[in-house]
């Protein structure tokens, strides 16, 4: 019996039916078709399917879609504005830190909500964090300095500093 | 980006083209796709390792609601779909062709390993695919398997099938016999190693996923499917297993999330969904779930060997010697059985000039998931035998790893090695010195003085290794058995207004090929990166195409655009030459521009591209409008990418824990397209190299065959904080002498290079302690197992 949610995705208001053994991922791929969240194991383990629950990474593979009832969800989607990449975006593509680019929307989810709450991170503490999230292209080298070189960049003063320039 | 004012895109590392929609969530990967009409199947596999199979009963499956149809071998067999094919014909030592195993689509009779296929289900939801296949009854009469592989072909082992009672799918020999052993007689010293090259999960992020449409209209079908090579997933299944015309099937391969050789073969749930599309008259999409992937995959390595190294008492090599069992899985995947045969021995040379080398391999048959290319194929497993080897031998003789390495590189070019290839050129002692440098090695005695003091060893291992790419000139691959062709296809199409389709029929799975493809063709036209757009992974919009394995893209799929743009150019020449009244053999053209030589009468790229299309001031009595060429490259030898590794590592005696220090990568790849993009290619192989060495290992129960390390739970995948930061620096190198890139490839180097490194370094660190030999993946219980037997050994 499907069951009534009604949440906040991207910044826009989403009512939606679900069936209760539905995951979030599923109702975010397959019924919203935000495609970008990836399924990439069934153990979450992998992080591909990392998205934002009132701004914390969470993986959607591990929560039931009703459970999202009246959550304000970040999927990668909606992490760009006005065609511009996010820092961290800009960051991962700068550092060539994505190949395939099948892990990458769950780094990235991942990494922004770690910088956001680590803004002074390094190498070390990257690596050290970057548990939840696997990639099997790029032995981790260039997802690590991209991960260091978004959170610098997203500081809030490096931000606003930016958007003047 | 550099210079873009002349277009010289060759050697710059331009940020990639494809990185925006990965990043912003906009790529297409196979199961991001729902067609009209789609349904979902699901795919009963074996819980046994092996049975036959008494009966199955769908009935109770069939009633759940929204379930569309379920299909059994049974089906498949009286619709004539034929077993999967092998790509590549071994011959046994004694002339015999290899044995050929029937290998069902979906199991028939019986099933050989756990995860087998044994019925497909197709339904409105995934849920009731999944419902419906709880409720199928299969009675099976379970059989003895066999599983491990150095006893796969005991006597007395089960038989995995009925025809082949001996497990023994070849014994295939490589090398002068009598030459090598004459040599073992006379040598001053003997090394010996017993290695198991341990089993592998590739692992691409992305599970394996097909999506197969049929056609009312035309009776066609459009196959979507997560693979490496869609040309030669649509010739295997089309000819070989379903009788149809390629004509009638188009595959496409859209954004593929990694593959590591994975994606490369034709598996059963492609065609079986393919063949169900037209039966159920519905689009019909499969996603492999993690754990399943494990079961359904084909796995990589697993090979026991004993190898042998005679030297003289200077440390020359005279001989090796290599005996292997390979374990095949229990069928034949499309190219197992070139794997450890034609992409191992032929390697075992390395750098070295080793007179005389004698390779035997038995492959065989277990009940285990089939076991065929992964990142490297044979020679990561080849270079793994020479370089334990060397090393071990180095310090047997008490000659230092990378002078012993001098003592024996091969300096001379062409070289042509005991085991059929020819080395183009090479230069191995500036890459070992350059690692050196890199790595300081002279510091490295500090640095383990340092760590003896925190009561911790160091040790410092190296690694010099040759790989063959760019598989390989058709005809020599052909009399080695290969069943197919090895060329690469391109399609230059320059639009009216100037910009350019590149029409490639190599794959990009991660590689960049929208960026490198697009920098080689807008360097050589003199247009902008922007102008060029690289079309790849679909039959019905390239040409021909044999895909991405063996880091082959660059130097043959590359070549293959090189050809057409040459041909583009030579058209265009003659058009600018009509433009400016001129002959064409007096146009030069450079960084976009025609000109009539030595003179200031110039038409650009985009005059000559519309003077194609709108041919009105045009010799149409000479020359075909358009402005379309496009061209097949085969390969006249294959590239010979090399290189220098040492890795760093400290070791906790207590714990048997071990971290990398530093890991240094020193490659040649001869000339590099783009540097960013192939260092990250290097990151990626030293990952799964490092992974080999010290965390992943696909175990099985040899009693039961349940896979044990099936899911990520089990399966020790490398993360971020099992790497160290990577040194890695492409040397400036000796371009490849037979391609008109002179580029040789990079993709699996650092898989290849990198395992015997980091054994070697644990065993300089541990053999002051006893401790001569470690198996992978060296794990902290391996490393503390060995630790504390040498310690046993040492009491009285």
């Amino acid at each position: 019996m499907a069951i009534s949610i009604s949440l906040t995705v991207n910044g826009a208001p989403v009512t939606a039916n679900v069936e209760p053994n539905t995951l979030l991922v599923q109702f975010l791929r397959d019924q919203l078709r935000l495609t970008g969240t990836h399924i990439g194991c069934d153990t979450a383990q992998c992080g591909a399917c990392t998205i934002h629950l009132n701004g914390r990474a969470i993986k959607s593979c591990n929560i039931l879609a009703v459970q999202a009832e009246g959550a304000d969800l970040t999927t990668i989607e909606g992490l760009s504005h006005d065609g511009q990449l996010h820092p961290m975006q800009a960051a991962f593509r700068e550092c060539h830190g994505l190949q395939c680019g099948f892990c990458t929307p769950g780094m990235v989810m991942s990494a922004t909500a770690l910088a956001a709450t680590h803004p002074d991170l390094n190498e070390a503490d990257v690596r050290a964090q970057l548990d939840g999230n696997l990639c099997r292209c790029t032995g981790y080298h260039n997802i690590v300095k991209a991960i260091v070189q978004g959170a610098a960049a997203m500081k809030p003063g490096v931000a606003a500093a930016a958007k003047a320039a | 980006m550099n210079a873009p004012e002349t277009h010289r895109m060759i050697g710059a590392s331009v940020k990639r083209k494809e990185d925006a929609r990965f990043l912003t969530g906009t790529g297409q990967y196979t199961d991001d796709l729902i067609l009209p009409q789609q349904s979902y199947a699901v795919f009963l596999r074996s819980p046994h390792a092996h049975a036959r199979i008494a009966s199955i009963d769908t009935s109770a499956a069939k009633q759940v609601p929204g379930v569309v149809a379920i299909f059994t071998g049974a089906d498949l067999a009286a619709d004539n779909v034929g077993g999967l094919p092998c790509g590549w014909l071994i011959h046994s030592v004694d002339g015999k062709p290899m044995h050929e195993p029937a290998h069902p689509v979906i199991a028939h009779t019986k099933v050989r390993h756990v995860g087998d296929q044994v019925a497909l289900v197709i339904a409105d939801s995934l849920g009731a695919a999944k419902d419906a296949l709880e409720l199928i009854e299969v009675d099976y009469d379970e059989l003895p398997a066999t599983i491990d592989t150095a006893h796969a072909a005991d006597p007395g082992q089960p038989a995995v099938h009925d025809d082949v009672p001996d497990n023994t799918c070849y014994t295939w020999g490589h090398g002068d016999k009598a030459a090598t052993d004459a040599a073992f007689a006379k040598a001053a010293h003997v090394t010996t190693l017993d290695i198991v090259n341990n089993r592998l999960v590739p692992n691409a992020i992305e599970p394996r996923a097909v999506n197969a449409a049929w056609s009312p209209a035309d009776d066609s079908y459009t196959v979507y499917v997560a693979n490496q090579n869609p040309h030669v997933e649509r010739l295997l299944m089309a000819a070989f297993v379903l009788a149809l015309p390629e004509s009638k099937v188009r595959v496409v391969a859209p954004d593929v999330g990694g593959g590591f050789g994975s994606k490369i073969f034709l598996y059963a749930e492609d065609v079986a969904l393919t063949w169900a599309s037209k039966k159920v008259r519905r689009p019909v999409k499969w996603t492999a779930e993690r754990s399943e992937a494990f079961l359904s995959d084909a796995h990589g390595r697993d090979h026991v060997t004993k190898a042998e190294l005679a030297t003289d008492a200077d440390g020359k090599f005279l001989a090796m010697r290599v005996h292997t069992i390979a374990n095949m899985g229990a069928y034949l995947s499309t190219f197992a059985s070139s794997v450890p045969t034609i992409l191992y021995a032929t390697l075992l040379a390395g750098q070295y000039a080793t007179p005389a080398i004698y390779a035997e391999v038995k492959a065989v048959f277990t009940n285990t998931v089939p076991v065929d290319a992964y990142r490297g194929a044979g020679r990561p497993e080849a270079t793994y035998v020479v370089e334990r080897l060397v090393e071990t031998a180095a310090r047997e003789l008490n000659i230092a790893p990378a002078e012993l390495r001098r003592r024996n590189f091969i300096r001379s070019f062409p070289y042509a090695t005991p085991v059929g290839l020819t080395y183009d050129i090479g230069d191995y002692d500036t890459l070992l010195k350059r690692a050196m440098e890199l790595a300081d090695v002279d510091g490295f005695a500090a640095r383990r003085q340092a760590s003896e003091q925190k009561g911790k060893r160091r040790g410092l291992g190296y690694s010099c290794y040759i790989e063959a790419c760019g598989l390989a000139p058709s005809n020599i691959a052909g009399a080695l058995g290969a069943r197919a062709g090895l060329f690469e296809a391109g399609e230059i199409r320059v639009h009216p207004t100037g910009s350019v389709t590149v029409f490639t029929g190599s794959h990009s799975h991660g590689q960049g090929h929208e960026t490198t493809f697009a920098q080689v063709v807008a360097d050589r036209l003199g247009i902008p990166l922007e102008n060029v757009e690289v079309v790849h992974g679909d039959t019905g919009r390239i040409p021909f195409g044999m895909g991405t394995y063996g880091s082959r893209s660059i130097a043959v799929g590359g070549s293959a655009i090189m050809k057409a743009l040459d041909k583009i150019e030579a058209k265009a020449k003659k058009i600018a030459a009509h433009l400016l009244e001129a002959s064409a053999d007096d146009i030069e053209f450079k960084d976009g521009t025609f000109r009539v030589a030595g003179t200031d009468r110039t038409k650009a790229f985009t005059d000559v591209s519309l003077a194609a299309y709108v041919p009105h001031n045009y010799p149409l009595d000479k020359l075909e409008p358009g402005l379309d060429e496009s061209a097949f490259y085969d390969p006249t030898n294959f590239t010979y990418p090399a290189g220098a590794y040492i890795c760093e590592i400290e070791v906790d005696t207590d714990t048997g824990e071990a971290r990398i220090e530093r890991f240094t990568a020193v490659d040649d790849f001869g000339n590099v397209i783009n540097p960013m993009i192939v260092e990250g290619q290097v990151h990626g192989g030293l990952g799964q190299g490092i992974g080999q060495a010290m965390l992943e290992r696909c175990v099985y129960d040899n009693e039961s065959g349940q896979l044990l390390s099936g899911s990520y739970m089990d399966y020790a995948m490398p993360h971020a904080s099992d790497l160290p930061d990577f040194t890695v620096e492409t040397a400036k190198g000796t371009p490849c002498t037979h391609n008109p890139l002179g580029v040789k490839g990079c993709g699996e180097a650092g898989a290849i290079g990198s395992p015997p490194a980091v054994i070697n370094a644990l065993i300089d660190a541990l053999a002051p302690l006893g401790v001569t030999d470690l198996q992978m993946p060296a794990t902290p219980h391996r490393i503390w197992s060995a630790l504390e037997a040498a310690r046993t050994a040492k009491q009285p």
